[in-house]
């Protein structure tokens, strides 16, 4: 069992959370202007980094909010995400 | 008071409604009070149909929040905690929403009393009564019930009297609220998983039958 800290509620079992992807994933500005590849990357292109990823939970059983953590992919070790950059989501 | 006919016509359908209306696990009430147990090593389950819930919504801090707490005599509570008491209580839910619970028939004054103090600012107030209904769990080994179905930390030191959780007590997302000592705890479950939360209580409570 991993234990996820809600910024919220503070820690809770893993099966509480879903699990929402890359964080910082901008919508392109100006969608039209995309041909298909282009799309496609944005759409399903994702790092894939072995270490810190920066990443989007969602705490489904617990205060439904949405947030961002950092985890480690070769250790599952999780931390806190930066506050500056989520300003404004 | 326009209309005084509407008026008489829709309090007499809320009375027909109330008289209509059954709890989710009513029809187990005897099953429970057979399966509740006393004494130093008893748990107990009961049913509390019913209760007025109110979903509200306000941004913590701003003066919309400070008239509702104002106007419910209750402050808006601390994360994972509640305000007042069993009878007058608001829940913590999430960093802009609270659960207010009172006792059944007041849906429609507070909606009135918070509505009011929420006018000219922003934020919302929903009657989510009939989501829920509520199992009240208590007697010495409550604690020891619930710990089998939940991965919370339960003991006093880290959960006690006046806190709550959004949580999982087996596969159903509960709202569980501890209200004393002894320990006695209040679960806020959806009405159609209420009878499989009941399953899951009863038969961690069958150790304690037997004392
Ligand atoms: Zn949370």
């Amino acid at each position: 069992m991993l234990l996820v800290r809600c910024p919220w509620c503070g820690d809770r079992d893993e099966a509480e959370f879903r699990y929402g992807g890359q964080a910082d994933v901008d919508y392109p500005a100006d969608p039209h202007q995309l041909d298909d590849a282009a799309w496609g990357e944005y759409l399903f292109v994702r790092a894939n980094p072995a270490g810190s990823f920066d990443e989007r939970w969602v705490h489904t059983a617990g205060c439904r909010r949405w947030f961002s953590l950092v985890r480690d992919t070769a250790t599952n070790e999780m931390r806190p995400d930066i506050p500056r950059r989520r300003e404004g989501r | 008071m326009t209309v005084p006919h509407k008026v008489e016509t829709d309090t007499a359908a809320a009375e027909v409604a109330t008289a209509l209306r059954h709890g989710p696990l009513e029809h187990r009430a005897a099953e429970f009070e057979r399966r509740s147990a006393s004494g130093a090593r008893g748990v107990r389950l009961r049913e509390e149909p019913f209760l007025t819930q109110l979903d509200l919504r306000t941004s913590p801090g701003s003066s919309s929040a400070a008239s509702v707490a104002d106007a419910l005599g209750l402050p808006l509570p601390a994360a994972n905690r509640v305000s007042g008491d069993e009878h007058d209580a608001v829940l913590w839910l999430g960093p802009d929403e609270s659960l207010i619970v009172a006792p059944d028939g007041r849906a429609e004054s507070l909606l009135r009393t918070v509505r009011t103090a929420q006018q000219g600012g922003s934020g919302s107030v929903v009657d989510v009564s009939a989501n829920r209904t509520t199992l009240r769990l208590s007697g010495p080994m409550a604690r020891e019930v619930l710990e089998k179905l939940c991965s919370l930390d339960l003991h006093p030191r880290a959960f006690g009297p006046g806190d709550c959780a959004q949580t999982l007590l087996g596969r159903v997302v509960v709202v569980l609220w501890q209200l004393d000592h002894e320990p006695g705890y209040r679960i806020m479950v959806r009405c159609s998983f209420a009878e499989y939360l009941a399953d899951l209580l009863l038969d961690a409570m069958a150790e304690f039958l037997d004392g």
